[in-house]
């Protein structure tokens, strides 16, 4: 199909090489090198008469004298190269043994053996080309169908998202509802706890009381050493640790100042005495010596949960002592949040033994409290509704503000994830999140870095993802790594590589990047020399 | 390279520990001082003034070639032997040995080039205190002092040098260890050393104790002997967890040596410091001990990769040199009665006639072998050169490619990667000739083997690049990963090439593969196998374009002492401490060997080495080691390579940009502008560092950095020339002012500029941020010339320059002829044959001199009279070229196309005379404002005689 084409460009090609021109010179800047006339720099610095052009001796600035030959360092030659793209190389390659031009031009004095390869690349070239233009074309049809998609899903995401906003008014009308059920329930079953638990309480003090009784009568007995019904300065004496001031020694002034001020005292008078000493008193048997401590209930649970909480960070010290492990530095999505301490605690005291345990609630307080219960349930029940809807919500206005490109064509890579395999490793690109790499044989993944941005050019920005952040290197940033886009048909990981240490390069072939192909004619670059 | 990464599974624990004390420094704690160095520790803490040495006069004995002497110990009565040699070229060599050791002490081989020849000494005077031998010419004399032996270097009334002068001669003697707890250990001479191995290696043998005890005989020898003080690390020595058996106990050496007049000393490489070197009291003492110091610290004394004893001694009237022939550990105090007094107090001195002349003292001290000591009586600076070099040799001279610019990372990943770099070379126009591969190259870092997957066509890769002209340089070092199925390991092994431990196996210790063993390259037949695997059908994907880098040859052993080889290991009959600092020369000399047979003897050979000694220059090039991305370290290279080219080393560079950490980019591009103007001009980078090829900063400093590049490549001929004069006379390529300055001392301490040969000075700008350098333009009726403006400037002079970042202030001095090729292209074999611009600098007298030499860049064929060396010459208005060696027959496609001649008048015409008599008139340009006259495309062969005149 491209042979008439290809006939006329060849004949072109020929005669443009027999322009006459100096060697070197593009037919575009022949006009410049008018045989037989001084040449004037094409920086117009200086004149020179026209044999000192490709005399082999730089005499302009510029190196505009010498395009033919390799005398001037900032020189460029020009290759027709016939058959093949036309170039401009640097003038210091000419003659230097080595073939640059295709068609062998600019080795003309260096004896090196170079053979006119510019028909062969020229087809090489076009049959690529075409390859690619018909890669291009497909993607590019793809690529349509990805917008419409794009379209139709955002049409369709925006759809969801009004309906999700609508159940969410209605669920938060019902979270509002079940609210005062609740806590229109929990007012009386709040009463009826108070009541029951206020009964047990005065039970509690009834029997706290009769015990005191008891004991201080044994106590009584204990202290009364000589048995004559009534307790002594003397006989208190020997309970040293009922010294008031806590000095060591319990004097006899301190003991009477204990009974009142009175050397001795009688069962009766020993109540009042009684209250001064319990809390010091220790008994002489020694079954006895523990005497009940009260110790709020409340503070015996906070102390559990302060062990519980510290107890937690500690879990992960090991994981910091993983030092070897560098790859593993990978963040833990729990790490922070520790997990919550449990939330239901034993009501049962076991260590109230003398006190007995409360006793079930009445019937009525039960009903009370079940009620309570459900309602309870039931608006915890919608609220967990309610943010679950608050979730979805979250995420597909995420979905729907993502740049997937100027006609959403990227949309389609969200939430999916592209593998490629290598000798060492599998590769995991998932657009839009993250990047990874997992040793083949066994070991845990590494990130390679999250989610960052476009970054490709000024004029091509949706060519190249940057993903960055990734898990820290030894001595070194933390991973990132570059997405380089190209059009293909298929959505795939093609290479991944590591041309610097930690920065990693990966290519990606998708329909999204296609555009549309140009006809080959304006593709070629001959033209300009036509 | 001394580091570690992730990927180094193996070693990773181990250097874990060493490491992670501290990230980017030395840890100083892994290395000894000198108080931790038990011989240090015991010689450094003798007096001076009390040497118990006495000659014994009627032991002398002259001969043709030599005096022997007696010396003996007045404490302990051990004698020893001293010689005294005359060499040719005015140097005096002292040996000095224990007259009847034990067993043989270790005398260092294959450094010198051969036995010096001898002149005869002549006897002037004896009497009973002394004797007066004359020194043949220049009114010389040594003076033998009886009691205390001391030796005295008089010229004249002048004395030169003294030794043993402070009375710090020791050496101890080889001795028996006597009973002390456990180990009673006495034997007959013949079996002592048996026994102590056996007794070190196991428990002590009772049976053969009894027997010991029953001999009389042997105890009453013993008896004989005077009592040693046995002190602490005599027998045995622990640093850090490592300890050192000392089987042989206690045979250090030191002696010291008095320079009265001099106040500069230099040399001693390799530390990290100061050209002119500081004194040591009140601190360590500069050591010698090739070590893989992990991101070393500067401007202190500590060891680094390399050791070469030989320092150099100078003032406005004299340089002289000592050369220490040691290999073991040696460590170097410098004391001067002048340090610390300022100008002031020594002009204070001057004024009331203070009779204290200058004077510098130094004591070298060894762990073992002999003194055996060259000492070089100058007079010049270039003198010391060549008697030097007449002892250990010159610099190997290079293939040309090697001093253009080589591109090194840690590591170009696979072949994809090297092409594309070296595409990115051709893209961006900076040419390059050579490009390295680091130990990621290897299968497994088995040296001689690829990568299966990542280099799985060598030759392929190989032959993209010489279809560049371009080369590659790949690693060899000389730790062999013990592997039963790789081939180098199992002939090394079966060929017992192996350096043994103290116990007789196989040593073993970790490096890059894990466990390895490490060849011992101090036996010729281990040499030359090691020479034979370089030839093409052994070096499986090796081609005549492919040399060779040799690094960790120190050796690094990562869990060894100091991160070196345990010194009780064996190579033969000579345990390591003898041979330390000699091992990584002989793995340089069997590369490049391998790299000179492998081309049947053609081909010059390019080798790179981290690890030196004495001699080293003979085989290719050395680099200053891991350094760091900091610009105290791009200043310290200059110091670092003036130091090497003072001790013969000529071929020096510094990672450019610095090993370890990433550059500024400002850092990067005035790295660039120092390396393009140092002998070996190669960028590397570490591993975890990111990539910095020299486009990846933006277009502008591209562009600077190509400039750098190009200047290099414009100046190849001159490198080249120079080279080839380091080659035949010994003298440094790159040299500190004094050498070329030797009276002015205001050029004494410089080390932030330095002269290439002695035309060039280059004062590189090496501050952050700078505006401007001040360099000294030396020499009182000389002028210099701006390369780059062709601006004229008196010598004698600190000129201020303006910089910016395009800025590398280079001058030419007046009367010097310099030869560039301007057409730069991607590597230098593509300008073999491009013609040549000469910059003519005119001094004051209005003449100029230099010189051209030309070969094919790359063969021997130089040592067959194939080239072309010519004396340029301009005087009386006539630039001419002169045949310097007429027997030597080359010819050149080269040709004249510029000359530019600063600081001309104008003539009215000029006209070329070439060799067939054809007379023909040259355009010219003049520019009267600089004062430069540029002669048009004259067209003479580069090769052939011609003069131009100016009329």
């Amino acid at each position: 199909m491209y042979c008439p084409y290809l006939l006329l460009l060849l004949s072109l090609g020929v005669s443009a090489v027999e322009v006459q021109r100096p060697r070197g010179v593009p037919l575009s800047k022949r006009q410049f090198y008018e045989e037989g006339k001084p040449f004037t720099c094409l920086d117009g610095s200086r004149t020179i008469p026209f044999d000192r052009v490709n005399d082999d001796y730089c005499d302009c600035q510029d190196g505009s004298d010498e395009p033919g030959t390799a005398a001037c360092p900032n020189g460029s030659f020009h290759c027709t190269n016939a058959g093949f793209r036309p170039a401009f190389i640097p003038s210091s390659r000419i003659n230097d043994g080595i073939c640059d031009c295709c068609d062998t031009t600019d080795e003309y004095n260096s004896g090196a053996a170079c053979q006119n390869t510019c028909r062969e690349l020229g087809r090489k070239e076009r049959e690529s080309l075409q390859k690619m233009a018909e890669i291009a074309k497909e993607g590019f049809m793809l690529k349509q169908q990805l917008i419409q998609e794009a379209k139709r899903g955002l049409e369709e995401k925006k759809g969801k998202l009004a309906e999700v906003q609508t159940s969410k008014k209605d669920l938060e009308d019902k979270v509002e509802a079940l609210r005062s059920v609740k806590e229109a329930a929990e007012q009386p079953e709040k009463e009826a706890k108070e009541r029951h638990l206020k009964a047990w309480e005065d039970q509690k003090a009834v029997i706290r009381k009769e015990k005191d009784m008891a004991k201080m009568a044994a106590v009584f007995l204990e202290l009364d050493a000589d048995a004559d019904g009534s307790v002594s300065v003397a006989e208190l004496l020997l309970h040293s640790e009922l010294d008031q001031d806590s000095d060591g020694t319990f004097t006899e002034t301190e003991a009477q100042g204990l009974l009142g001020g009175v050397d001795k005292v009688d069962t009766v008078a020993f109540e009042a005495v009684w209250s001064n000493i319990k809390d010091k008193y220790i008994s002489e048997a020694k079954a006895d010596t523990t005497a009940p401590v009260e110790t709020p209930q409340e503070e015996t649970r906070e102390s559990v949960s302060d062990t519980d909480s510290e107890q937690y960070p500690e879990d992960d010290i090991p994981e910091d002592e993983e030092e070897e492990d560098e790859d593993d530095e990978d963040e833990d999505p729990d790490d922070g949040e520790y997990k919550s301490p449990p939330t239901t605690r034993t009501q049962e005291k076991k260590d109230d033994e003398d006190e007995g345990t409360m006793p079930p609630y009445d019937q009525e307080t039960q009903n009370l409290i079940d009620t309570a219960q459900k309602a309870r349930n039931e608006f915890d029940e919608a609220e967990r509704a309610l943010r679950e809807v608050d979730d979805q919500i979250r995420n597909i206005e995420k979905e729907i503000s993502f740049d997937f490109g100027p006609s959403a064509e990227f949309g389609y890579l969200y939430n999916q994830c592209y593998e490629l395999t290598t000798s060492e490793y599998i590769y995991r690109l998932c657009p839009f999140s993250r990047v990874s790499q997992k040793p083949k044989y066994g070991g845990s993944e590494t990130s390679l870095g999250t989610w960052g941005k476009w970054a490709g050019p000024d004029d091509n920005v949706y060519s190249v993802m940057k993903y960055e952040h990734g898990t820290g290197c030894w001595q070194g940033p933390n991973r990132s790594t570059t997405v380089k886009l190209t059009c293909g048909k298929e959505t795939v990981v093609t290479s991944t590589s590591e041309p610097s240490r930690c920065e990693y390069l990966m290519e990606f072939t998708t329909p999204a990047v296609c555009q549309e192909p140009p006809s080959l004619d304006s593709m070629h670059p001959d033209h300009e020399e036509l | 390279m001394a580091t570690f990464t992730e990927r180094m599974a193996p070693v990773l624990a181990f250097w874990l520990v060493l490491c992670l004390s501290g990230t980017w420094a030395v840890d100083r704690g892994n290395f000894k001082t000198c108080d931790q160095s038990a011989f240090c520790k015991r010689q450094r803490a003798l007096k001076p003034g009390e040497s118990p040495y006495r000659a014994l006069l009627e032991t002398m004995e002259l001969t043709n070639t030599r005096l022997t002497l007696q010396l003996i110990n007045d404490n302990n009565k051990v004698r020893l032997l001293l010689e005294l040699y005359r060499l040719q070229g005015n140097i005096t060599r002292v040996k000095i040995n224990e007259l009847k050791p034990l067993k043989p002490r270790y005398e260092v081989p294959d450094v010198l080039i051969r036995e010096p020849p001898t002149e005869p000494l002549s006897l002037l005077s004896q009497d009973d205190n002394g004797v007066v031998l004359s020194l043949g010419a220049e009114s010389q004399r040594v003076i033998v002092s009886a009691r205390p032996f001391r030796l005295d270097i008089m010229e004249g009334r002048d004395v030169l040098m003294s030794l043993n002068s402070r009375g710090l001669l020791a050496f101890e003697h080889l001795r028996m260890r006597k009973d002390t707890f456990s180990y009673k250990v006495t034997s007959t001479v013949a079996s002592v050393w048996d026994n102590i191995k056996r007794v070190f290696s196991s428990q002590a043998d009772p049976e053969a104790e009894k027997k010991e005890e029953g001999d009389p005989e042997n105890q009453a020898e013993t008896g004989k002997e005077e009592e040693e003080k046995v002190e602490d690390g005599m027998w045995e020595e622990t640093f850090k967890s490592h300890s050192d058996s000392k089987p042989h106990g206690p045979s250090a050496i030191s002696l010291d040596f008095s320079l009265p007049g001099v106040e500069h000393v230099y040399g001693i490489p390799e530390h990290a410091d100061t050209l002119r070197l500081k004194t040591t009291d009140n601190g360590d003492p500069y050591r010698l001990y090739n070590l893989d110091v992990f991101q070393y610290e500067l401007y202190n004394p500590m060891a680094l990769y390399g050791a070469v004893p030989v320092m150099l001694a100078h003032n406005a009237k004299r340089t002289t040199g000592i050369f220490w022939l040691n290999a073991a550990e040696t460590w170097v105090d410098i004391s001067s009665n002048t340090a610390g007094k300022t100008v002031f107090g020594k002009m204070l001195d001057y004024v009331q006639g203070s009779s204290e002349t200058p004077q510098t003292d130094v004591r070298w001290i060894s762990e073992s072998g002999i003194i055996d000591v060259f000492i070089m009586l100058g007079p010049t600076p270039k003198d010391v050169f060549s008697q030097y070099a007449s002892l250990t040799g010159t610099q190997a001279f290079p293939p040309l490619a090697a001093l253009a610019y080589h591109q090194c990372r840690w590591n170009y990943n696979d072949q994809e990667d090297v092409q594309s770099v070296d595409a990115g070379f051709d893209e961006h126009d900076i040419p390059y000739d050579f490009i390295w591969l680091d130990i990621e190259h290897t299968d497994g870092k088995r040296y001689f083997t690829w990568d299966p997957h990542k280099f799985a066509t060598p030759k392929e890769m190989l032959q993209g690049i010489m279809d560049k002209k371009r080369k590659m340089v790949a690693i060899v070092d000389p730790h062999i990963k013990v592997d039963s199925n790789y081939k180098i390991h199992n002939e090394i092994r079966s060929r017992g090439f192996y350096i043994k431990n103290k116990d007789g196996g196989d040593y073993e210790g970790w490096c890059w593969p894990g466990s390895a063993g490490y060849p011992d390259f101090t036996r010729p037949d281990m040499r030359a196998w090691w020479a034979s695997m370089f030839a093409y059908d052994q070096y499986e994907g090796s081609m005549e374009n492919l040399y060779t880098w040799n690094d960790m040859n120190e050796p690094s052993v990562f869990n060894g002492p100091e991160v070196t080889m345990h010194k009780d290991a064996t190579h033969g009959a000579w345990e390591h401490r003898d041979v330390h600092n000699l091992y990584g020369l002989y793995v340089q000399m069997a590369t490049a060997d391998g790299q000179i047979q492998r081309s049947g003897g053609v081909e010059r050979p390019f080798v790179l080495t981290r690890a030196f000694f004495a001699g080293s220059q003979r085989y290719g090039a050395v680099w200053t080691g891991d350094n760091a991305a900091e610009w105290d370290h791009l200043k310290i290279s200059i110091p670092m390579c003036l130091s090497l080219g003072l001790v013969g080393i000529s071929f020096c560079g510094a990672d450019v940009g610095g090993f370890f950490k990433s550059p500024s980019t400002e850092l990067l591009v005035r790295w660039y502008q120092t390396g393009a103007y140092q002998p070996f001009f190669r960028a590397h980078a570490h591993l975890d560092t990111p990539r910095r090829e020299p486009w990846l900063f933006g277009p502008e400093n591209t562009a600077l950095i190509r400039d750098a590049v190009r200047q290099r490549y414009t100046l190849l001929p001159y490198w080249y020339q120079q080279f080839y004069l380091a080659y035949h006379t010994g003298q440094p390529v790159m040299r500190p002012l004094w050498v070329e300055y030797p009276q002015d001392p205001a050029t004494f301490a410089l080390d932030d500029e330095f002269l290439i040969g002695r035309d060039l000075l280059v004062h590189p700008v090496t501050e952050e941020g700078a505006r401007g350098v001040t360099a000294y333009l030396p020499g009182k009726d000389e002028v210099w010339f701006d390369v780059n403006t062709f601006q004229k400037h008196n010598g004698a002079q600190n000129l201020y320059i303006p910089v910016t970042m395009s800025s590398i202030p280079v001058f030419q001095r007046g009367g010097s002829i310099i030869p560039r090729k301007l057409r730069v292209r991607r590597s230098s074999s593509c300008m073999e044959h491009d013609p040549y611009t000469l910059y003519v600098a005119l001094n004051p007298q209005r003449t100029a001199e230099g010189e051209i030499y030309i070969d094919d860049g790359h063969t021997f064929n130089y040592e067959k009279q194939e080239f072309i060396h010519r004396r340029l010459m301009f005087a009386n208005n006539v630039l001419s070229s002169v045949n310097l060696n007429p027997e030597a027959r080359f010819t050149t496609r080269s040709w004249i196309e510029r000359v530019v001649i600063l600081g001309a008048s104008k003539p009215s015409k000029v006209t070329l005379k070439t060799a067939d008599g054809q007379e023909s008139t040259v355009d010219f340009d003049f520019d009267a404002s600089m004062s430069v006259l540029t002669l048009r495309k004259p067209g003479m062969n580069a090769g052939e005689d011609w003069t131009v005149k100016l009329q």
